[in-house]
This record gives structure tokens, sequence and C-alpha cells, in this order.
């Protein structure tokens, strides 16, 4: 698995620290960020593909400065939103899936080759050409989830991806996650979604409060919202 | 154009995008042209045979055309008081002919090939302007219609949940700030995908 780091990492906006040096390694194959709301748990994963660079620190993937080398680590790096809506670009789901690869300088056949295989992959083939705001919420994670799939990123960070999903969804979602190949970074308010994982990051007011096992680390989680 | 594209893989469906887009400017131009209703039958029947060819059934086509007909049960009586009801069935059919034409063009191309067209219209322009942003910007103005249309169904509802319905200021601003949370928002998606590679 890829290694990432945080050194020293802070960060605030304006006057208000979210991240308070931050020091983490992590090369677990499945790890999950919980924390309450406004913990910065959502900060801390979007330093990881550079949609946030630290005030202070350095974050590292794979031995690269993200501030210096985002575009290189996002190559490496694909990014769940809670929101699928805003994640959707194109007006269908063929499109949409297609239209992460054509920035890639593939061929259009291989573009075409490599989208089917996402859709069917998701269960998305039958809505292949139907308008992506159309779908379900649950469908519109999944098209989230293979638009960023078909780029074969290395690590995938999502933030509460099943958080506006029902239960069904968020279970399809959370198995679909649990079951990828690549390394994966998940934040929830889900306790259950992180069954399985391997290292849990619980961050209490931008600061690291537990790093563990997930069993220890949702007690202490727990005990911290009691 | 959202969505609308009707899956096949008729001759219709097959020509180049921009040699539709040529095709549709120059019978549109020569149906506003015609001076005899006959012509225009003619036009009409040519339409529909060329719906029939694409494959496109009745009820995709008159979600397009169907609307516009709503239009002309205002207007053509209008226009018949003022200028007669000759001309004003040519202008009616002039429409009718037009609009189907238009449809049968957003029915049978995808986005990503309106986009491609654009950028190959845009080619030879490449030092002064960058095709491939010129189609992102189309496809996102695109995807934002419904989005802004959704987030519009949203406030609407809210504000007559809260008893508020007669207040503009309550829709509108809900709706700019959403839609700007939105816009940040996709814009962060943006980047996360990829696009200032």
């Amino acid at each position: 698995m890829t290694r990432i780091t945080f050194d020293g990492v802070s960060h605030s906006y304006g006057d208000r620290n979210v991240l308070r040096d931050i020091r983490l390694d992590l090369s677990e194959h499945r790890i999950g960020v919980v924390g309450a709301n406004g913990s910065g748990k959502s900060t801390l994963v979007r330093m990881i593909n550079g949609l946030i660079t630290p005030t202070r620190g350095t974050v590292t993937v794979d031995g690269l400065n993200v501030a210096r080398n985002a575009r290189e680590v996002r190559r490496q790096v694909g990014f769940i939103f809670t929101n699928p809506d805003n994640q959707i670009v194109m007006p269908t789901v063929q499109e949409d899936v297609a239209f992460t690869l054509r920035r890639r300088g593939l061929s259009r056949e291989q573009v075409a080759e490599r989208t089917a295989a996402a859709l069917d992959r998701f269960g998305l083939s039958a809505h292949a050409d139907h308008p992506a705001h159309r779908l379900s919420g649950g469908q519109k994670q999944l098209l989230a989830l293979a638009a960023v799939l078909v780029a074969e990123p290395k690590i995938v960070v999502a933030d509460e991806p099943t958080t506006l999903l029902d239960a069904r969804n968020a279970r399809r979602i959370t198995d679909l996650l649990r079951e990828m190949s690549q390394q994966v970074i998940v934040v929830t308010h889900q306790l259950d979604l992180l069954a399985g994982f391997d290292r849990v990051v619980v961050i209490e007011e931008g600061e690291v409060a537990f790093d563990g096992a997930p069993d220890s680390a949702l007690d202490a989680y727990r005990e911290l919202l009691a | 154009m959202i969505g609308l594209y009707h899956p096949g893989s008729s001759i219709v469906h097959r020509t180049p995008t921009l040699l539709k887009l040529l095709l549709l400017s120059v019978g549109v131009t020569a149906v506003g042209l015609l001076g005899q209703p006959r012509q225009l039958l003619v036009a009409l029947g040519v339409v529909f045979v060329l719906y029939i060819v694409a494959g496109i059934p009745p009820r995709p086509a008159w979600e397009q055309i169907g609307p516009i007909l709503w239009i002309l049960v205002i207007v053509v009586p209008l226009q018949a008081l003022f200028a007669g009801w000759t001309t004003a069935g040519m202008m009616a059919g002039r429409l009718v002919v037009a609009v189907a034409m238009a449809a049968l063009f957003t029915l049978t191309t995808t986005v990503t090939a309106v986009l491609e067209g654009f950028q190959a219209l845009l080619h030879p322009f490449r030092r002064w302007i960058d095709a491939d942003r010129v189609g992102l910007l189309v496809a996102l103005t695109l995807r934002c219609i419904p989005l802004v249309a959704e987030i519009v169904a949203e406030v609407l509802e809210a504000r007559r949940a809260r008893g508020t319905q007669g207040s503009l200021l309550a829709l509108a601003v809900p709706v700019v700030v959403r839609s700007l949370y939105a816009a940040d928002a996709i814009g962060e998606a943006l980047v996360a995908r990829g696009l200032d590679d």
C-alpha cells in the first residue's frame, strides 16, 4: 500500500485553527477517520490530494510532497465527495465516466472500452445514456465511484460517502469500499462502516485524539461524544 | 440536449456532428424562406421520414415538439388577426418544422459529440482559444441547468413549508447562495478529477 504522511500539519481558515500539528504515517489498506462535525477531518483528507494545502507542515503521498506535486498526486488519489451531485460534471452517465478518461490522452476506443467496463462493474450499464441528474441518490454515488475508479487510482479517499443515502444504498457503497483492492481512506459518522478496517484515526478539535485498531478507536470516539 | 439523446445506430445518428449542424442550419434557413404551403408540407414529410429513419419513437418526439404547439395556440390567432390565416398557418408550419429538425439533432447527438464538434470548429483558432475549456464550459452549463432547477424546486418547497410564498427575497437569496455553494463544490470536484492536468 502507498505511504501517506502528515508531518507537523496545521491548517487555519482565517484566525480559526482547524488542524494543529498533525503527525500521521498511513500505509494500511483500509483507514477510517472519525470525528465530530467541524473537528477538521474533512480538511485532513482533502490534503491527501491537494484540494487543501496545509498552512504549516508537509503532506506526502508515496514520497511526493502534495503541495508541490498536486497534479501527479491527484492521478494516484481518487476522491469521493459526500454529495455526488457536485461530482457529476457531464449530462449523461456514460459521458460522466468517460470525462475522467478523456483528459488522460487515451484513444476513443480505449475510453469506450474502459467506460463500459466501469459501468458494468457498478451495475450502471442499463443507465449509460440516461441523464445523470435523474438517477437515484444511491445510483449517483455509484456513478461517482465509477467515475473515480475508472482512472485506476492507487488510493481512494471518501468524505462521508454514505451520509445522504438510505440504509440499503449505504450498505452497498460500504461493501464496495470495503472490497476495493485500492488503499481506502473513509471519513464517516457511520461507525458500522468501519467494521473490518485496519486502522481508525479519531480527530477532535483539530488534533489526533486516538489512533489505532478500530475497536479501541471507536470506543475512544464514543467516550468523546458522551 | 440535457439527457434527451435517444440511442441508436441509424444513419442520422452516425452522421458527423458538424455535418448535422450544417444541414440543420441550411434546413432551418430554407424552411424560413418557403413561400408555398405545398413546399412546407414536403418539408414536413422529409422531417417525418428522417424521424422514422432515426428510429425515434413518437413519445420522445412529441415531448420535444409538443410544447411549441401551446405557444402556437396563442400566437396563431393573433397573427391571423393582423395578417390573415394563410400567413399565420405558414408561420406555424415553419416553426413546427424548424423545431422538429432541431429536436432531431438533439435526439440523435450526444453531448460529447457536440463538444467534440465545438472543439473541431475551434481547432483553427487554438492559438487564441482553448477548445477543451470551451467544451467543458458548454458541458458544465448543460449540467448546471437541472442542478439549479432542483435547487429552485427545493427552495420553493421550503418557502411553502415556512408560509413565505409571496416573498421574492425568500426565493432569490437561498437560490443564489445555494447555487454559489454548489458552484464551489463542483469546482473542487473538477480539480479532484484532474481538470488541472
